[in-house]
């Protein structure tokens, strides 16, 4: 039985890991410009988790199989250099990667969250709810009109509070699609009308929970032309599952169009 | 059903190793040769059990520390209210409270220590400590509640300001402590009257009610600090 | 010299009649039967659960028998609605994390063993420990109570952030009521739990047997020593956050919930609190809680190990050093699970290092587990097949530990089933292995009788096999993007959905193979052959008192202990390869 085991243990090992060495399933490609640092570390991360999680499995295989059934007498073998060898093992090898996992991981953080966004960023707001998001852009001014919550009303497809009389409020866009000029940095506002929510787009290598009572923003520019989902990952009540938006990534003339389209219907 | 401690066997003192031969501590003498009798050296267990409880409630207080730092910066509609002048009195109730718990428990120790242990008789006199500390600790509690009162009456309940909500909170919680100390308190009378109250008990009565009412000196600065 | 503990055991006779013996017991092992008793309840209630959780994600529409039965609003015409999955998740969830996970390997197996294994007649306060099992049964019946509401129990998960937990009914079915008694429930869960660790810190410092050294106590003694002193200060963070929740909710309070929130078109009337606040007092609480489910099953499954190896581990110290680090640690690593959650991203990078650093204790003790099994002399039954099974799987769900230690990588895998399989490999299944060691080892102690060794064998194929097949893919599904707490998969996870109708399938088998234990451990406990004192020969001091133990576990007898728990591999003066710990013998090398 106990080489049943370890015969199991290896093939489970092996069984685990092709779909990942044949990359079967796996993030979609990056289209975004600090994505492959992010990249770069899930690379990494997953070769030495591999290559521990296969060692350890097929090591405690191979000891089960050998060690197991010993004849009556057998003497009992001490594994060479002992704990000592163990804990200096432990704390050389993984300390090391863990630190190194940490350094470099850092540098993949700081670059998504330690840089302010550049002076010339597009604003875009977007508004998360009970289980819509909304998008509102400036307009032609660049500022965003204030946000009355008591003016809230679903029905009129007033999602943001907006007193449309107050001169900021005017010229402000408001959608349900969200759209980007491609190679173009976006600075994108976070508000939650409601409860928690969260701002995913696997492709643009951002996730971002929204904070009711707390302004958040996140920055990041598109490199590909496309068609991308949105989608909420904070549990926000029963629609949460169907939370979702779709991100536009237009080339400058075609968002141009989009957006005096969308204009003209406000 | 006495058991025969043995002797321990002779054997050669060898040093603990790590790793190499993977001992484990084997066998290892205890120092000296003879047998250690663990329990001999060990704290009453009601004693670590009270240090244990105390960590605990410590570490709730905590929480509802920290959860105040937060909530106060949090936002600001945090109204500062006048802490009712109760609160302060019922503090020196609340120490008394500690002094004559303490010299109920130093005059017990002192007449245990000098009767000899069939003779367990204690004057009236020393029992008042005991009901005075307890009629103290009563006081507190009420008064607390006049607290309550008097905050109400000047517009804050529980909802009307964050800085209100910590305090029938804080309170709340501090005051639930104090009722279980009486508690503990009740229980002490009790035996004593009994003539069966053992030095642990007591010990471990007294220190709770200490506890309580140092954490009542550290709740009282933080509502005035904060609130 | 005045023996000073001895006051606090007191002294009577073995109770009398049937309320007194088993239902409110004061002897410690009937308590911890009672504690496994409520565990098998909660794990086969939170197992349907899971169940009805899979056939749903599998497929959406599906009409499951009976469905509406349990509820007519949540499942009309027997399918689930969206609320009801989320309902049913939350109950799931939080079910088998309290009820199951700190109850079994810590309450159950440590209140019957703890007290025989360092020597003792019972725990100091027997009445405070027999309060500690009803007060959590009280807290079980709490939760299950919102099952019965007219709008469910509540569905904001087990981690019931606000402000959906504590807005109130608005918020969707459920969150009314059903997230009070949820709230209510852990908090009277943490007073039980409390008055647990009132007794097993007393025991282990204050009641052990002459010659019991610290340094003498079983490893699984150092794990549940560990575990009341993490337990003490974790739920005591827990208790006020769920008081103050449960104020938002009834008392019009605004500890959580900010101001200007618009639910329904209508502006909600709290005011400035803070959203973050419950998430760090419930991760305060949150992580410890995780470790206060895995260190006792790690220390279990080393003492099974040892026993099962016939030589000590490569270091005793070494071990117990690296579960203090870990208890230690995860106080400070709680941020990881908040960092794409807000807070300050600097945070996030102070979290994630003594995240990382916390794999090197963890890797440690695999280390010397695999290492001890060096030239061992292992022996192959239910219990060490378990135990074997514990470390693979506690290797597979830590590796992917790797990965949401680092807060880059976070941004891709928060809120993704690669969460989810990670705490399900590491809970769900290597703690559940260290209750099911425990349970193979040490039942012939607690009834008397063997349990079937073929039957416990084809529950470990089959668990095994079952719980890679389940869990694995679920890595997969998370790097693919497949977001978790969704009641179906639409849009860029849809063609996802296959893999999760096999997990689906995988869950149900394996689900399944648990009634096999199940009937196991009632056919055993009437059944079995009657097991002697020692049948593995273990040296650890339960298995010198019959089986099952007397009412005063050592028949009056005060042992007295000569030898660390771990002499094997010696060559001893009957011939056998062990020397028993309170045995007067010499050990030679063999």
């Amino acid at each position: 039985m106990a080489k049943i085991f370890a015969v199991t243990l290896i093939l489970i090992a092996i069984g685990s890991a092709i779909p990942i060495i044949w990359h079967i399933w796996e993030p979609p490609a990056d289209i975004s410009t600090h994505g492959a640092l992010i990249d770069e570390q899930m690379s990494e991360t997953m070769a030495e988790a591999g290559l521990s999680f296969l060692a350890a499995q097929f090591v405690l295989a191979i000891f089960v199989w050998i060690f197991s059934n010993r004849p009556k007498g057998a003497k009992i073998g001490h594994f060479p250099g002992g704990a000592t060898a163990m804990v200096l093992a432990g704390f050389l090898l993984v300390g090391t990667e863990v630190i190194a996992l940490g350094i470099f991981g850092s540098r993949a953080w700081a670059s998504v969250y330690f840089q302010p966004p550049a002076a010339d960023a597009m604003p875009i707001q977007v508004q998360a709810g009970q289980f819509a998001f909304y998008f509102r852009y400036p307009g032609p001014d660049g500022k965003f009109g204030p946000m009355h919550p008591n003016l809230i009303n679903e029905a009129n497809l007033n999602f943001f509070g907006l007193d449309y009389n107050e001169s900021a409020t005017k010229d402000d866009i408001v959608t349900a699609e969200m759209a980007i000029p491609v190679n173009r940095e976006v600075h994108l506002l976070m508000h939650s009308k409601d409860l928690g929510h969260s701002f995913y787009v696997p492709e643009l290598r951002i996730q971002q929970d929204f904070v009711p009572g707390l302004d958040l923003s996140v920055h990041f520019t598109a490199t590909k032309i496309g068609k991308y989902e949105i989608v909420c990952t904070q549990l926000c009540g029963l629609g949460h599952y169907n939370m979702r938006a779709y991100l536009y990534v237009y080339s400058q003339q075609d968002f141009d169009d989009w957006l005096k389209k969308e204009a003209a219907l406000q | 059903m006495a058991t025969t401690v043995h002797e321990p066997p002779q054997i050669e003192r060898r040093l603990p190793e790590l790793g190499g031969s993977g001992n484990g501590g084997r066998n290892l003498p205890p120092s000296g040769g003879r047998l250690r009798g663990v329990r001999d050296f060990s704290p009453p267990p009601s004693s670590t059990a009270l240090w244990v409880g105390l960590a605990a409630i410590t570490m709730t207080f905590i929480a509802f520390t920290s959860a105040l730092i937060v909530r106060q910066g949090a936002s600001m509609d945090w109204r500062h209210i006048n802490l009712p002048r109760v609160l302060y009195l019922n503090t020196v109730v609340l120490l008394a409270s500690s002094v004559t718990f303490e010299v109920f428990r130093r005059s017990f120790q002192k007449k245990r220590d000098a009767l000899d242990p069939g003779t367990l008789s204690h004057s009236q006199r020393s029992a008042a400590w005991l009901y005075a500390t307890l009629l103290l600790g009563i006081s507190f509690v009420v008064g607390q509640y006049v607290a309550w009162l008097r905050l109400s009456a000047d517009g804050f309940y529980l909802a009307t300001n964050p800085s209100s909500s910590f305090f029938y909170v804080l309170t709340a919680a501090h005051a639930l402590h104090v009722l279980g100390g009486i508690g503990g308190l009740l229980y002490v009378i009790r035996r004593f009257g009994q003539s069966q109250l053992r030095p642990t008990a007591l010990g471990v009565a007294s220190r709770y009610w200490h506890f309580v009412d140092i954490l009542w000196l550290y709740l009282l600065w933080l509502l005035w600090a904060k609130l | 010299m005045h023996d000073m503990s001895t006051e606090a055991v007191h002294h009577h006779a073995p109770p009398t009649g049937f309320i007194r013996k088993y239902i409110f017991s004061t002897d410690h092992k009937v308590i911890g039967k009672q504690y496994y008793g409520l565990g098998l309840v909660a794990v086969f209630t939170g197992m349907v659960l899971s169940w009805l959780m899979r056939l749903h994600l599998g497929w959406t529409s599906l009409a499951i028998p009976g469905l509406h039965f349990l509820s007519s609003t949540g499942a009309p015409g027997n399918v689930m609605t969206p609320e009801y999955y989320l309902q049913l998740m939350t109950m799931h969830a939080t079910i088998m994390v309290f009820f199951v996970l700190t109850v079994a390997p810590f309450a159950a197996f440590g209140n019957f063993f703890l007290p025989i294994q360092v020597g003792a007649e019972d725990m100091p306060f027997p009445h405070i420990n027999m309060m500690s099992f009803w007060v959590t049964f009280v807290a079980f019946l709490v939760l299950i109570s919102s099952f019965f509401l007219g709008d469910g129990p509540a569905l904001s998960g087990w981690t019931g952030y606000a402000p959906l937990s504590a807005v109130g009914g608005v918020a969707g079915p459920g969150q009314g009521l059903g997230q009070v008694l949820w709230a209510a429930s852990l908090a009277i869960f943490c007073v039980g739990q409390l008055l647990g660790s009132l007794n097993f810190i007393p025991t282990t410092l204050d009641m052990r047997a002459k010659g019991m050294t610290l340094s003498r106590m079983p490893l699984n003694v150092w794990g549940w020593f560990i575990t009341s002193c993490m337990a003490l200060t974790a739920f005591a963070v827990l208790m006020p956050a769920c008081i103050l929740l449960i104020l938002d909710h009834v008392a019009g309070t605004s500890f959580f919930v900010p101001s200007n929130l618009v639910i329904n078109d209508q502006l909600q009337p709290h005011a400035g609190g803070s959203t973050l606040l419950w998430q760090h007092l419930f991760w305060f609480f949150g992580h410890p809680e995780v470790y206060i489910a895995i260190v006792p099953a790690m220390g279990i499954v080393s003492h099974v190990l040892i026993a099962n190896i016939r030589r000590p581990l490569l270091s005793y110290k070494v071990i117990i050093a690296c579960m203090f680090s870990i208890a230690f640690l995860s106080y400070m690593v709680y941020g990881h699970h908040m960092f794409v959650s807000g807070m300050n991203p600097f945070s996030s990078l102070v979290f994630s290092f003594p995240t990382l650093i916390i794999t090197i204790p963890a890797t440690l003790i695999v280390l010397i587990w695999i290492g001890s099994l060096y030239g061992s002399r292992l022996r192959i039954n239910s219990a060490s097949l378990f135990a074997l099974g514990f470390i693979s799987m506690f290797v597979a769900g830590g590796v992917s530990g790797f990965f949401l230690a680092q807060p880059s990588i976070d941004i891709m895998l928060h809120a993704t089933y690669f969460v989810v399989g990670h705490f399900h490999l590491v809970m769900a299944v290597a703690a559940i292995f260290g209750i099911f060691t425990g349970t193979y080892f040490w039942f012939p102690k607690m009834f008397g009788r063997m349990m079937n060794e073929t039957l416990g064998k084809i529950h470990f194929w089959l668990t095994f096999v079952g719980a890679y097949c389940i869990f694995m893919p679920f890595h997969y599904l998370g790097l693919a993007g497949n977001v978790r707490r969704y009641q179906a998969f639409v849009g860029y996870m849809e063609p996802l959905i296959p893999i999760h109708k096999f997990i689906t399938v995988a869950a149900l088998i394996t689900g399944a193979a648990q009634f096999i234990f199940l009937y196991n451990l009632i056919h055993s406990r009437f059944w079995g052959k009657i097991a002697p004192e020692n049948p593995w020969e273990c040296t650890s001091l339960e298995w010198t008192v019959p089986s099952p133990p007397p009412y005063d576990n050592f028949g009056g007898r005060h042992p007295v202990v000569y030898h660390d728990p771990y002499q094997y591999g010696v060559e001893s003066e009957n011939g056998a390869d062990y020397i028993m710990q309170d045995s007067t013998e010499t050990p030679k090398e063999a």
